[in-house]
């Protein structure tokens, strides 16, 4: 285990260091007083693991890929954006855009997650143990999107084939967002969710949520549903 | 007595043919009309602009004897590998989907031989561009269709797209006809369904969110690559000043004739400011800030000739981008395919339903036996020309203005034909000494 004391490395000598420690694939390491720094562990490529003690900034572990990365506080907005690979853990709270954009790996948010949550999510899987605020999986294209808790407002606005359960209460449904049948198959899916996020809930306390799919190619009929 | 002579059949200016046509179209569809291209209004242009000339007080320069420099350097600002282009003209982003795979490559071929770079576009990166493209710019789009990091690194420059000129506050609209098999992959999508590209980011909103997502994509590169910002013709000052204190390299301003691959009529015709009006504001926020040649300054909407270029430069830009013109250059609404642009109701030079994937030059399309149509190689080579001929224009215009370099070009090298024109173009109407709105008489 090697550390890294943000109180004394600059932000590109961290990133670089974590880069090429990913690039070269092995390694555990730990960042101490991130101090709610952005752009911590970005872009790292390789399966190294990553602990941060304490919290971040925007867009940690942005686009990562294949590496481990494990916050034990909160996190600002848009953690894991774009993420390829990897698996990211947050103990506490994540701000908005969690997950934005993800192609892939999982994102593990263990407190709550603020609005626009999987916001046009392309793949990636979220779990998020807490709640999730408004407007989340906005526009998702693809992936799944887990929460335990409550969602907010417009659930699903826009979305197209990404899956979304929730086992709690949902504020309001977005456009073309419709709850829909939990079959076997989603049981499944859910099941190795839950078990790989380290969640204890039962696949069956879940309802399942996707696109209803009318509005996927432009209708007038539909112009009052925008 | 006379009989009263008749009056011929009077049209209204109001209710002109167009306008009506609009109306029944309107009337029996129920939707909007949506096409590609830009603005088709007239609005002041560079057209409206004239240089002087040199004279008794300025001396010219031996047209193929003395040298005029036309290379430029961009991204000096924070990137570690700034980029060095030949010619001040660069192919704008057009995205793979709305134009076909051997567009792509034609554009990454003639650009690369002239000595420039081309861009990607709302879709990705595709294999075309990147292997046939020396100067590859990689647009960061709110879309993020295809985003990762591994193009990333192996773009030479990233383009921070927040707006279009054809659109400004519009995101992008492919319809399900041109959403084949591989551009739904690379989107992450179904096949055959509408995509919206979304008008907004979706994970950041303002400068100061911009500022720190432009940290974070110079540590994803290392801080090498420049990092443009694109804006549309909206707000020309303040966009510009905000993109310098987001931490842009360069910004790329695209006025409201800029082309599109599709979207609202509405939208194209009656939002945002023409490319004339949107220089001096952009130069004057970069000067007030002391940034003028140190965040470049990129220039796009309609550019056509060499001599749009060098009065897009003489009024401060660094550079210049064409969309449209480069698509004509490789075959685009080309007359040789007459009938079939007969054959969908238009006629060449008017087409614009590119949202369609019918397109007869087989650019604008992802049918495969149309594409078929466009050789790689050939249509680069018309585009090489056709970026040569713009290039040596602007350099004779500038040597008649006695410059060694195209940059050298300034406001005081033009006059304006129009009112209009000199008060956007902040210089004086010919014949007098009157900017409009800065004094004079
Ligand atoms: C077919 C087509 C596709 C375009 N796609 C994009 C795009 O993906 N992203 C973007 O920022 N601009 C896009 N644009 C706009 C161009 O980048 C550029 O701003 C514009 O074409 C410049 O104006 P001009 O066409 O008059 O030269 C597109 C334009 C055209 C004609």
């Amino acid at each position: 285990m090697r550390t890294i004391d943000m109180a004394t490395t600059p932000l590109r000598d961290l990133n670089s260091t974590l880069q090429a420690a990913a690039a070269s694939g092995e390694g555990q390491w730990e960042i101490v007083n991130p101090k709610g720094s952005h752009a911590v562990a970005v872009g790292l490529d390789g399966p190294i693991a990553v602990t941060i003690k304490g919290s971040t900034g925007y867009y940690c572990a942005g686009m990562n890929k294949a590496a481990k990365i494990h916050v034990t506080g909160s996190v600002g907005p848009g953690v894991a954006e774009n993420m390829m690979s990897g698996h990211v853990i947050i103990e506490g709270d994540a701000s908005q855009y969690a997950g934005a954009t993800g192609h892939g790996g999982l994102l593990v948010i263990k407190g709550n997650a603020s609005s626009r949550c999987g916001i046009s999510m392309k793949g990636i899987d979220i779990v998020v143990h807490g709640n999730i605020g408004h407007m989340s999986a906005f526009m998702a294209q693809s992936g799944n999107l887990v929460v335990l808790g409550d969602a907010g407002d417009a659930l699903g606005d826009s979305l197209y084939e990404a899956r979304l359960f929730v086992r709690g209460s949902v504020k309001s449904l977005g456009a073309d967002c419709v709850e829909k049948e939990m079959r076997p198959e989603h049981v499944e899916i859910l099941r190795d969710l839950l078990d790989r996020s380290g969640a204890e809930a039962k696949p069956e306390e879940f309802k399942r949520y996707g696109s209803a799919r009318q509005l996927y190619n432009f209708h007038v009929d539909n112009a009052g549903a925008y | 007595m006379d009989k009263t002579p008749p009056l011929p059949p009077r049209d209204s200016w109001t209710f002109s043919p167009d306008v009506n046509a609009e109306i029944r179209r309107a009337a029996a569809t129920g939707i909007y009309d949506i096409r590609g291209g830009g603005a088709k209004r007239r609005v002041p242009h560079f057209d409206d602009l004239l240089f002087l000339g040199a004279s008794m007080s300025r001396y010219p320069l031996e047209g193929y004897r003395e040298k005029c420099g036309t290379n430029v350097t961009l991204g000096t600002r924070f990137a570690k590998k700034p980029i060095e282009l030949k010619i001040p003209i660069t192919i704008a982003g057009m995205s793979f989907g709305s134009l076909s795979g051997p567009a792509k490559e034609a554009l990454g071929r003639g650009a690369t031989m002239a000595g420039t770079s081309t861009t990607t576009g709302d879709g990705g990166m595709t294999e075309e561009e990147r292997g046939h493209s020396q100067t590859l710019v990689y647009q960061y789009l709110p879309s993020r269709y295809g985003m990762n990091p591994d193009d990333l690194r192996r773009a030479d420059a990233i383009e921070i797209v927040v707006g279009q000129g054809a659109k400004p506050g519009g995101g992008g609209m492919l319809l399900g006809q041109k959403i084949t098999e591989r551009v739904a992959g690379m989107r992450n999508l179904p096949e055959g369904i509408d995509q919206r590209s979304a008008c907004r980011h979706p994970d950041w909103t303002g400068p100061d969110d911009l500022e720190i997502k432009i940290l974070e994509l110079r540590e994803i590169t290392g801080w090498e690559k420049p990092i443009y910002i694109k804006v549309g013709g909206a707000r020309p000052y303040y966009d510009t000043a905000l993109a310098v204190k987001a931490g842009a390299d360069v910004v790329v301003l695209d006025g409201m004739q800029g082309g599109t691959a599709a979207t609202q009529d509405v939208f194209i015709e009656h939002v945002g400011q023409p490319t004339l009006a949107c220089i001096r504001p952009a130069v004057k926020a970069l000067q007030d800030l002391g940034m003028h040649r140190k965040v470049q300054l990129i220039v796009s909407g309609g550019i056509r000739t060499g001599a749009d270029v060098a009065k897009a430069l003489a009024m401060g830009a660094d550079a210049v981008s064409i969309g449209s013109a480069a698509l004509i250059a490789i075959g685009e609404n080309d007359p040789r395919w007459g009938k079939e642009y007969d054959a969908l109701g238009t006629t060449p030079d008017a087409y614009d339903d590119w949202h369609e994937g019918k397109d007869p030059a087989g650019i604008t399309t992802q049918d495969p036996e149309l594409m078929k149509r466009v050789d790689p190689v050939d249509a680069a080579r018309r585009l090489h020309n056709y970026l040569s001929v713009l290039t040596l224009e602007c350099q004779t215009l500038a040597r008649a203005c006695g410059k060694s370099h195209v940059h050298n070009l300034e406001p005081e090298d033009l006059c304006a034909l129009t009112i209009e024109a000199a008060a956007m173009a902040g210089v004086p109407l010919a014949g007098t000494n009157w900017i409009p709105g800065q004094g004079g008489f």
